[in-house]
């Protein structure tokens, strides 16, 4: 799960890393009234998970509440990359003297954590790391030992880090690595973090994405999957358990088990479809996830054919098609099932659609799950 | 001969009266599996019924297990809040061969479990989490594949053996192999999470090594660089000819689709990397689990 900007820092308050006063705001008035408490001069920011914010005028600076009224009212509302802004986060503006980047990430190679810290943030990292790679420090570390203040603070020498930010530089480190560690992330990033005139160290920006497997011990997540940007369907889908991710194409999809679904997706668009979805119903496919699945894909009005690929392996293929016969009963569909069913009792799962009485409109079975494909396609582009 | 687990492993199931591990585990008593006893934390001195008659008693600890039964190998079937200790319970009491099917764990205590093992437990191997688990057919089946799909190896072979990240793409080359007729040496799901316990290069080295493994199938899936690793080191040291499949070419950039290991990001972890750096390390790739199986029984025929 990624957070907005404002969450990021509520999170890196929690961690004692320090961050600008600020508060986040959806209306022009609580965005004077944030600015008011932070001070003036502010900074007006747009709250969207996408870069390049700066750029389409969703970053502002305002000296007074005038400013503020305009830009905040400008800012809410705005379209951001297909991103619509909700809320802005009002934040007293920094002098900044220098800009550094750091972050904390797993590497899956080496298996262990990785620091990345450099002298130059303020831009992409990537930029960074094509351009001058050498700026930046990269340090693993034994998630068993952790990160001890001495190793800290050796990254941040080593990363030329100027000589008055080097101790504040290494507790933000310490902190930053409890936060990554203790607060379950994926990915905690400074970008950047500031040196100030008077000395000081803050995190001027935070990029946070937590691991939805860690949520069973972070209650306090609970608000910030309140303002997850899902799209409807993905709402709909989390209601109900089901792994779903919404796409643009015209063919819906029901499959189990991520590896399936992720190959249903590929041969779709190898025979000249598109996905309209992901969807992994998980190993058992009994008749209620079947017909929470299947209202899931009813609602995206793009899906004009349904193609829904089971392997039997525990999952019987004489359960599954009940499931998908008493889900029919359920659900009105918009588009036609094409479905592949393989695997263990496939031909006793095939025998029960076949027996139903379901019209050949409504429901074609094919053996492969190429075939299936090439129907379900053939439906969604209209050549059939 | 196959890889990591035979007719003569003996195992015992972490979580065995709970419904998962007591659904599976006498699934695998069932297929031939020598499972000798079951671990739940105050069930000590009970037992579980075999359908078809005789039970499986239960251990308070893996210990007391071990040592009352000899066992070698665990299958791990717990929730994801207690999997992280399970798993280190069994390698503390010299547990060599861990199947973890748990889904769910923490990325922080994957890593944390992952580096304790490596260093306290240079011998004890861990499959999984988040995978299917282990079978060479005939003889062992650890985890919650359907048995029936797996064709028995032959002696005289050719037989194939499987390394997949993603559990029904396991099944799907399974049964692509069944349906040709081909044995199966071993299949091994290494699951579908970012820090898994056995990579594909642990399994392609062993299967290198047996010499009732003729071909190996890999299926890998996007995201991280195992993929691309598992080219270079095959490269280097497999002689056996394989083909694969990758799933998720059309994956959409940045979104975990289904695995918590299946991302790409910033261009990394696509498909199509991986694709390109196994088809230049000699694999025969295949667009889809089928073509990956028809280029195996092109493969095998001209054995």
């Amino acid at each position: 799960m990624d957070l907005f900007e404002y969450q990021g820092k509520q999170y890196f308050a929690r961690f004692d890393i320090p961050v600008s006063p600020g508060d986040v705001a959806y209306t022009v008035d609580e965005a004077v009234a944030a600015a008011e408490m932070a001070g003036y001069p502010v900074v007006v920011k747009a709250q969207v998970q996408v870069g390049g914010r700066g750029k389409a005028g969703g970053i502002k600076l305002a000296d007074n509440a005038d400013e503020v009224r305009l830009h905040a009212g400008n800012i809410i509302g705005m379209d951001i990359k297909g991103h619509l802004v909700k809320r802005v986060w009002v934040e007293h503006a920094s002098d900044i003297k220098k800009e550094y980047y750091a972050s904390y990430s797993l590497d899956r190679a080496a298996k262990q954590h990785l620091l990345m810290l450099s002298a130059e943030g303020g831009v992409e990292i990537e930029t960074v790391a094509v351009e001058n790679p050498d700026a930046i420090v990269l340090l693993h570390i034994d998630p068993v030992d952790g990160l001890s203040a001495a190793t800290a603070r050796d990254a941040a020498v080593r990363a030329k880090i100027d000589d008055e930010a080097v101790d504040g530089v290494a507790d933000m480190l310490v902190k930053l690595y409890r936060c990554f560690t203790e607060g379950d992330c994926d990915l905690a990033e400074i970008n950047p973090l500031i040196l100030r005139p008077d000395g000081g160290v803050h995190a001027l920006d935070a990029k946070v994405s937590l691991d939805n497997n860690a949520g069973f011990r972070h209650p306090e997540w609970e608000e910030f999957r309140a303002t997850e940007e899902l799209d409807e369907r993905e709402q709909l889908a989390r209601t109900h358990d089901l792994q779903y991710i919404g796409l643009d194409g015209t063919v819906g999809i029901i499959a189990n088990g991520a590896g399936l679904a992720m190959s249903t997706l590929d041969v779709v668009n190898q025979v000249g479809g598109t996905a309209a979805n992901f969807l992994d119903i998980g190993g058992g496919a009994n008749a209620d996830m079947m017909a929470a699945a299947l209202g899931v894909i009813n609602f995206d009005e793009n899906v004009k054919s349904i193609f829904i690929n089971i392997f039997g392996g525990i999952t019987r293929g004489e359960e599954v098609a009940k499931g998908i016969v008493e889900a029919m009963g359920r659900v009105e569909l918009r588009a036609p099932i094409v479905i592949r069913l393989d695997g263990t009792n496939a031909e006793e799962g095939r025998a029960i659609l076949a027996s139903a009485g379901i019209p050949e409109s409504k429901l074609i079975s094919k053996p492969t799950m190429l075939e299936a494909a090439r129907a379900a396609v053939a439906i969604a582009n209209g050549t059939n | 001969m196959a890889i990591f687990v035979d007719q003569n492993t003996k195992v015992i199931v972490q979580g065995l009266t709970g419904g998962q591990g007591k659904y599976h585990g006498l699934r695998n008593q069932a297929y031939g599996t020598q499972v000798v006893g079951g671990v739940t934390p105050g069930k000590g001195g009970t037992d579980v019924a075999i359908p078809e008659g005789g039970s499986i008693p239960v251990f308070n600890s893996v210990a007391e297990a071990v040592a009352a039964t000899g066992a070698t190998a665990s299958f791990i079937a717990v929730p994801p809040k207690a999997a992280s200790a399970a798993i280190l319970e069994a390698a503390a009491a010299g547990i060599a061969f861990i199947v973890c099917i748990t889904e769910g764990i923490p990325a922080q205590d994957e890593a944390k479990v992952y580096n304790t093992l490596v260093r306290d437990y240079p011998n004890t191997r861990l499959l999984g989490p988040n995978c299917p688990g282990i079978i060479s057919p005939g003889k062992c089946n650890i985890g919650i594949t359907a048995g029936e799909i797996a064709q028995l190896p032959t002696a005289s072979g050719p037989n194939v053996g499987i390394v997949s990240r993603s559990g029904t793409l396991t099944y799907q080359a399974l049964y692509e192999l069944k349906q040709r007729g081909i044995g199966v040496s071993t299949c091994v799901g290494i699951g579908g999470d970012p820090v898994p316990g056995t990579n594909f290069i642990d399994c392609l080295r062993e299967f290198q090594a047996d010499p009732e493994t003729h071909a190996i199938i890999m299926i890998g899936e996007i995201g991280g660089s195992a993929e691309e690793e598992a080219a270079e080191f095959i490269k280097a040291n497999v002689t056996k000819p394989m083909s694969a499949y990758i799933a998720g070419v059309t994956a959409p950039e940045g979104k975990k689709m289904g695995h918590a290991g299946a991302i790409t990001s910033g261009g990394k972890g696509t498909a199509k990397g991986k694709m390109d750096a196994l088809a230049a390390a000699g694999v025969r790739v295949g667009l889809n689990p089928t073509e990956a199986g028809d280029l195996m029984a092109e493969i095998i025929k001209a054995l």
